[in-house]
C-alpha cells in the first residue's frame, strides 16, 4: 500500500476554516522515522503524508508498533523525524513547540501529585510568566469547562482516573492552542467514563476550534470524534488508508451525541474502519507466523 | 474491585455536580486524618514501651546476673553487675541533678551536659548545612551531566571509606593554616567540616536519586513548554524529589551529630559533647552515674537533630503525595 497519495483537506469543511485554511495545522510529506536499537534499526514511520487542516478532528488507528504514537511524538517535536518534511502552522516543529502552539495529552494524565487541580492546570500558564489574576480567571474558566470547578483544591490522588484525564485535558487547553495532541487520553478509562470524556471532547473541541491529533486503539472512538480516520499499517509504520467520516447529519460537532452512537451512519464508519484495518492487519498476521515458523525451524 | 467502583461513584458525583460531590469526598478526607493521630499517638505509645523495656531489662539483669557478668572461655559476652560497671537508672537520674563537681558555684550536671549538647547541636546543624549546600551542589552536577555522575559518584563513594578518626587530625592541623585576612579558622569549624564530610554522602546520594526520579512523561510534558533548566529543575525535579530528600536529610543530620561528636573526641575540642562524654567517663571509677550524662545528653542530641528534619518533612508534606488515586 505504498501508493498512497497525501490528502488534500477533505471535501467537507472544518469548523474554523475561514482566514486560516491556507496554512496547514500540520502538514507532513514524505516523512520517515528510523530507531536504533540494540536489536538492530527498527523502521518505525515510512514515507507518512499527511495534512491536517485547523479545526479538524483527525484520528490516528492501527494496532501497536504501527508508529502512530511516534508520528505523533514528531509532530510534538518530542523526536525528530529522520527524513521528510513536517511543519506545524508553516513552521517547524521546535518553533511550533517553542511557541506553544499546541496542547498535549498523554494515555496517563500526568499530573503533578504535589500540586492541586488548580496548580496543575496552571502549570504551563505558569511557566509562561502569565499574571497571577489572569491566570486565576484562566484556571477558573477551564476547569469549568471540563465541570471539575469544586475540585480545584483537591490533589490528584484524591481524584479518580477520569477526574484526573479531564484534568490533563483542561491543562491542555491552558493557552488556548489552536492544535490538539492527544495520545490514547482515555485508554486507561472503563468504557462508561470513556463515552462520557468523548462526548466531552467534541463538545471542548467544538467551543475552542482547535483542530485535534487523537491516537486511538478504538474504532467506535475514532468514528464518534473524528473528520477523518487515519488507517495504520506496522512495520514499517505506514498509512494504508484515509477514511473520510461520513455520518450524515451528525457529521457536525454540536450533533455528536450519544444517539450518534446508535445511528447506522456510525455503525456503517465503524465497519469501513475496521475493514480498512483489516487490510493492515493481515499483513501482520502474515509477518507474525512468518516470524513463528522461522523460530520452530531454528 | 472496591476502588473501581469508588471512581465512579466520585466521578458521576462529579457529573451531576450536586452537594454530594462536595461532601462525599469531604468525609473521606477527615477519616483520613484520623487514623493518621492515631497513628501518632500509638507510634509514641510503642515509643515509651521500648523505653520501658529497655530500664526493665538492665535493672532485671542487674539484680539477677552474675556479679562478675557471663564470661564463656576468655570472652566476657555480658557486662558485670556491679555499680561501676552498671549504675541504677535512679542512680544516674539522680546524678543528673547534682552539681557537676562539689565547687560552690557548680551547676547542676544537667545543665552541663545540656550547654554541652547544645554547643554540638550547633557545630552539627552547621556541618549539616554545609553537606546539604554541597550534597545537592553534586547531585545537581550529577544530574545535569551524566559524564559528572561516572566521573564523580565512584570518587564520593570511596570518600565514606576514609577513616574519621585518622582523618580528623589533619583536617584540625590544616585550618590551623588558613587566615584570610581578618577571617581566621576556628577550631569547631574543622569539627564542622569533619561533620559536613559524613552529611554531604546520604545526602548527595539521594537528592541525585531524587532529581533523577520525575518519570518521562512529566519531564516530556516540560519539553513540550519549551521550559527551560531552571524552570524544570524548580517546578518539577525539586519537588519531585522531596520524597527521596528527606530520609537523606534525616540520616545526614544523624550522620552530621555522630561527626561532630568523634571529631570533638579526635581534635580535642573543648565544650561539646563529645569532650565531656570522654572526661566523665575518665571519672566514672569514683562516679560511676556521672558518666551516663552525657550519653543521655548524646541520645537526645540525635532525637532533636532526627526531629528536627522530621518537622521539615511535616511541613513539605504535599510534596509527598503520590498520582495515585485515593
Amino acid at each position: 500500500m505504498s501508493d498512497h497519495t497525501p490528502n488534500p483537506p477533505r471535501a467537507h469543511e472544518p469548523m474554523d476554516a475561514a482566514g486560516l485554511a491556507d496554512v496547514a495545522a500540520v502538514e507532513v510529506r514524505g516523512v520517515d522515522k528510523y530507531f536504533e536499537t540494540a536489536s538492530g534499526t527498527v523502521h518505525a514511520l515510512e514515507a507518512i503524508d499527511l495534512n491536517i487542516v485547523p479545526g479538524e478532528f483527525v484520528s490516528l488507528i492501527g494496532p501497536s508498533g504501527c508508529g502512530k504514537s511516534t508520528l505523533m511524538r514528531l509532530i510534538a517535536d518530542l523526536d525528530t523525524p529522520s527524513a521528510g518534511e513536517l511543519t506545524v502552522f508553516g513552521k517547524t516543529a521546535t518553533q511550533a513547540r517553542l511557541d506553544q502552539d499546541y496542547g498535549i495529552a498523554f494515555q496517563q494524565a500526568g499530573l503533578l501529585p504535589w500540586r492541586t487541580v488548580a496548580a496543575n492546570v496552571a502549570l504551563p500558564l505558569e511557566i509562561h510568566g502569565m499574571a497571577s489574576a489572569a491566570r486565576q480567571s484562566r484556571v477558573t474558566e477551564l476547569l469549568e469547562m471540563v465541570g471539575l470547578s469544586e475540585f480545584a483544591d483537591r490533589f490528584p490522588d484524591q481524584l479518580s482516573g477520569g477526574m484526573q484525564q479531564r484534568v490533563a485535558i483542561a491543562r491542555s487547553l491552558a493557552e488556548q492552542p489552536r492544535l490538539l495532541l492527544m495520545d490514547e487520553p482515555f485508554g486507561a478509562l472503563d468504557e462508561m467514563t470513556r463515552e462520557k470524556m468523548q462526548t466531552d471532547l467534541v463538545r471542548i473541541a467544538a467551543d475552542t476550534g482547535a483542530a485535534v491529533i487523537f491516537v486511538t486503539h478504538s474504532i467506535p472512538e475514532a468514528v464518534f470524534l473524528s473528520d477523518r480516520v487515519v488507517v495504520m499499517s506496522p512495520r514499517p509504520g505506514r498509512i494504508s488508508q484515509i477514511v473520510p467520516m461520513r455520518l450524515g447529519d451528525a457529521a457536525g460537532r454540536e450533533d455528536r451525541t450519544d444517539e450518534l452512537r446508535e445511528a447506522s451512519a456510525f455503525f456503517a464508519m465503524v465497519t469501513e474502519v475496521r475493514e480498512a484495518l483489516h487490510g493492515g492487519a493481515a499483513d501482520l498476521l502474515g509477518a507474525e507466523s512468518r516470524i513463528s515458523r522461522g523460530a520452530e525451524t531454528r | 474491585m472496591t476502588d473501581i467502583r469508588d471512581d465512579k461513584r466520585v466521578d458521576a458525583a462529579a457529573g451531576s455536580a450536586g452537594s454530594a460531590s462536595v461532601s462525599a469526598p469531604a468525609t473521606g478526607s477527615i477519616a483520613a486524618i484520623r487514623p493518621a493521630r492515631r497513628r501518632l499517638v500509638g507510634g509514641s505509645l510503642w515509643g515509651l514501651a521500648g523505653v520501658l523495656l529497655i530500664a526493665v531489662l538492665w535493672e532485671g539483669y542487674k539484680l539477677l546476673g552474675p556479679a562478675d557478668g557471663v564470661v564463656i572461655g576468655e570472652f566476657r559476652i555480658l557486662p558485670r553487675t556491679t555499680d561501676l560497671a552498671m549504675p541504677h537508672l535512679w542512680d544516674m537520674i539522680v546524678r543528673l541533678a547534682e552539681p557537676v563537681t562539689r565547687a560552690d558555684d557548680a551547676l547542676p550536671l544537667w545543665a552541663v551536659v545540656a550547654l554541652a549538647a547544645l554547643t554540638t547541636l550547633g557545630i552539627a546543624a552547621a556541618g549539616w548545612a554545609v553537606g546539604v549546600v554541597v550534597g545537592i551542589a553534586f547531585a545537581l552536577l550529577m544530574q545535569r551531566w551524566r559524564l559528572a555522575e561516572f566521573g564523580l559518584l565512584p570518587w564520593i563513594v570511596i570518600s565514606q571509606t576514609v577513616p574519621l578518626i585518622a582523618f580528623a587530625p589533619v583536617v584540625k592541623s590544616w585550618g590551623s593554616r588558613v587566615e584570610i585576612g581578618s577571617f581566621e579558622w576556628q577550631d569547631w569549624m574543622s569539627v564542622a567540616l569533619i561533620a559536613s564530610y559524613l552529611a554531604f554522602f546520604p545526602i548527595t546520594v539521594g537528592a541525585l536519586k531524587g532529581l533523577q526520579s520525575p518519570d518521562r512523561i512529566h519531564v516530556e510534558l516540560f519539553e513540550t513548554y519549551a521550559s527551560g533548566y531552571w524552570a524544570t529543575l524548580i517546578r518539577l525535579r525539586f519537588p519531585a524529589a522531596v520524597p527521596y530528600l528527606l530520609p537523606a536529610l534525616r540520616l545526614g543530620a544523624a550522620n552530621a551529630v555522630i561527626g561532630a561528636v568523634v571529631a570533638e573526641v579526635s581534635t580535642g575540642l573543648q565544650g561539646g559533647i563529645g569532650r565531656l562524654l570522654i572526661q566523665f567517663a575518665g571519672q566514672a571509677s569514683g562516679d560511676p552515674a556521672k558518666a551516663w550524662g552525657p550519653i543521655f545528653g548524646a541520645i537526645v542530641l540525635g532525637l532533636v537533630a532526627a526531629g528536627s528534619v522530621a518537622l521539615l518533612g511535616v511541613i513539605l508534606k504535599d510534596y509527598r503525595r503520590t498520582e495515585e488515586i485515593a
